[in-house]
């Protein structure tokens, strides 16, 4: 349950809203652009401590996916998670604070990059543990049918996530249990350093899910549309009370696995391929062809640049953590 | 309820009961919990009352278990979940050490994480090296997690409602050799976190020891008795948080102090205790402290060899006579 106790419910975000749903899915893939992008030079300027993880190129997959959620709805990550909790509703200063460390991010610095969550949006927590959080969404969800409301839990993993034990055991439960759940792979083709085929015998993830008696569906993860319409029936199967599925998000890292990581391991060509299908690019040009104007669109992409930029300076300005404050929330 | 007289095993299930009973967020679930009523036998009768929607089997999949629990408390349930053998902890040990214990933490807060994770614990039935381990000592480095250890089925009823009670994480370890000890049960007191009980009172020497060895302490106390030596028995109950305070105050009176414990001696709670004891009060000492346990190696599993590892009431007699003599 939430510090006060009450259940989660989808807090008004305060952002953007452009008139149509389009421009409103591009205002937010262009925020968590936005972040990633400040996040990356933020390390150069030395804000940032230890690592982190950037999801550019697959945008589409956090903001297709939650745009199909509703208030109620709960959601996990990964330490590759700054875009699932973004999508969410977390706001960009609380965000860039977290990951700064500072007493008013999301975690009061507790948490840093890898851990961001906002409970009051639904963003149940991001883990740094390959796979530890499956388990966990099976026990999110299998709490709404306990108490009898509808509401469904999402999450967001990478491929390589596909190979741990913990994906094994949660999948099966969750599909024993028939709790709500609507487990994203997003396969970007690397785990870490490793290209997929190195590390995994089978081509298409999706196929897992047959172990395990429940749909297994592959989406163009750049394709925000797509990634909507998949979802949408995955949440509606799992309100239903008929269990969950298993979602293979096509998409690709277009950055290294963490800081240290330049990617030099991507053959030669392979980058350049998919910045042609870059998510926000296939969304504006897509936004074009259905009558809208490229001035609007314009005019978009500067009003979220310059509200990541503001937010970037509040989270700047706000205070280091009390010292004392880390003997707090070791027990309640 | 007035005095009832249980074995620990029927203590077990009775407390979980009443939790069930008294508050429909309490759920069970774990291997072979449901409709077998535990493997040994600690939660039986619980699904014919409560039902298959409250108590539930799960496949052998301990990683999903506690991380279901985690899932489920987040939302404001208060899962009770068994992981059978407290070795078995050792495949969900990410979930516990890393996911339950941090989750309240690493999210400033956000989230009260109220599990109570069942294990069954210790050795001398015979189970071997795998079956038999007093899982207590793993997870002592880790801040977050409440660790329970009762030794009688008052302590086993009373500390594991306070545990399902309890806003945070708990590790509760059930001796699986204590299962048929009878006792009296009570719900008149279930405030007993960290507060460890004096079992014995004794003038001569401090005697610690928990589930099993407070037994075996508790029968070497009475040997001892006969030869005019006074030892005071403390069972701590509950190994986090420690009450130390106990301790101190009966050191005081008897300079001189046995930890008694059912493990190797590295990073164990005896350990522990002697080196906040020597730290913080190493004037109250007559003699060195001593740190009765299992031997350095696996817990073997030759009746004879099982015996030898684990403590008796000879060797902790032993232990005192050498400290009583420095």
């Amino acid at each position: 349950m939430t510090a006060d106790g009450t259940a989660a419910k989808r807090r008004s975000t305060g952002k953007a809203k452009p008139d149509s749903p389009g421009l409103e899915l591009l205002a937010r893939m262009l925020e968590i652009r936005g972040v990633e992008d400040e996040v990356q030079r933020m390390f150069t300027q030395g804000l940032v401590r230890g690592t982190t993880h950037l999801c550019q190129g697959q945008e589409a997959v956090a903001v297709g996916v939650c745009a199909a959620l509703r208030e109620g709805d709960t959601m996990t990550c990964t330490y590759r998670g700054h875009g699932a909790v973004l999508a969410m509703g977390a706001q960009a200063d609380a965000v860039f604070g977290e990951i700064m460390g500072k007493a008013k991010g999301l975690c009061g610095g507790k948490g840093g990059s890898m851990h961001l969550t906002d409970v009051a949006v639904g963003a149940y927590g991001a883990f740094a543990i390959v796979g530890a959080h499956l388990p966990i969404t099976v026990g999110l969800a299998f709490a709404s049918r306990y108490l009898g409301e509808d509401a469904v839990s999402v999450c967001f993993f990478g491929d390589g996530t596909t190979n741990i034990g913990a994906f094994h055991e949660a999948l099966n439960l969750a599909s024993l249990w028939k709790t709500p759940v609507i487990f994203v792979c997003e396969n970007n083709l690397y785990g870490e350093y490793s290209p997929l085929r190195a590390t995994t015998p089978i081509d298409r993830l999706a196929d897992r899910a047959a172990s395990y008696a429940m749909p297994g569906v592959v989406v163009d993860g750049n394709d925000v549309f797509a990634v909507i319409a998949t979802a949408e029936q995955a949440v509606a199967r799992a309100r239903a009370g008929d269990g969950p599925t298993l979602i293979e998000a096509l998409t690709y890292r277009q950055v290294g696995h963490s800081r240290s990581d330049p990617a030099k391991y991507r053959p030669a060509g392979e980058l350049e391929e998919w910045l042609e299908r870059d998510p926000i690019l296939l969304l504006e040009r897509k936004l074009i062809e259905d009558g809208v104007d490229e001035t609007q669109i314009a005019e978009l992409r500067g009003t979220v640049q310059q509200q990541v930029i503001d937010a970037l300076e509040r989270a700047k300005s706000w205070p280091e953590p009390e010292l004392e404050s880390r003997f707090e929330h070791v027990f309640a | 309820m007035s005095v009832t007289e249980l074995t620990y095993r029927q203590a077990v299930a009775r407390a979980i009961a009443d939790e069930m009973e008294a508050d429909d967020k309490v759920l069970l679930f774990g291997e072979d919990v449901g409709a077998a009523g535990g493997v040994f036998k600690a939660t039986e009768g619980l699904y014919e009352r409560f039902g298959s929607n409250r108590v539930l089997d799960t496949p052998i999949s301990e990683q999903a278990i506690v991380g279901c629990a985690i899932g489920a408390s987040l939302r404001g349930l208060k899962p009770v979940i068994e992981i059978m053998f407290a070795d078995f902890a050792g495949v969900c040990f990410d979930q516990l050490g890393n996911e339950l214990a941090k989750y309240r933490y690493m999210t400033g807060g956000q989230v009260t994480v109220p599990v109570t994770v069942r294990l069954a614990n210790g050795a001398g039935g015979g189970f071997g090296a795998q079956h038999s381990q007093s899982v207590e000592n793993w997870f002592l480095n880790i801040p977050g997690l409440t660790i329970l250890t009762p030794g009688t089925p008052g302590d086993a009823y009373a500390l594991l409602r306070a545990a399902i009670r309890d806003p945070n994480p708990v590790l509760y370890l059930e001796h699986k050799n204590l299962y048929n000890l009878s006792g009296p049960v009570s719900d008149d007191d279930l405030d007993v976190i960290g507060r460890a009980a004096i079992v014995r009172e004794g003038s001569d020497i401090t005697l610690v020891a928990s589930q099993l060895m407070r037994h075996r302490a508790l029968d070497a106390a009475e040997l001892l008795a006969a030869e005019n030596i006074s030892a005071e028995v403390i069972d701590p109950r509950t190994m986090v948080p420690f009450d130390l305070e106990t301790v101190q105050t009966s050191l005081a009176k008897t300079n001189h102090l046995i930890c008694v414990q059912e493990c190797s001696p590295g990073g164990s709670w005896g350990a522990t205790l002697l080196s906040s004891l020597v730290s913080e009060s190493l004037e109250l000492f007559d003699a060195p402290p001593l740190l009765v346990g299992g031997d350095d190696t696996p817990i073997p599993y030759a009746g004879v060899l099982e015996a030898a590892w684990l403590p008796s009431p000879e060797r902790i007699i032993d232990g005192v006579r050498r400290t009583l003599a420095y």
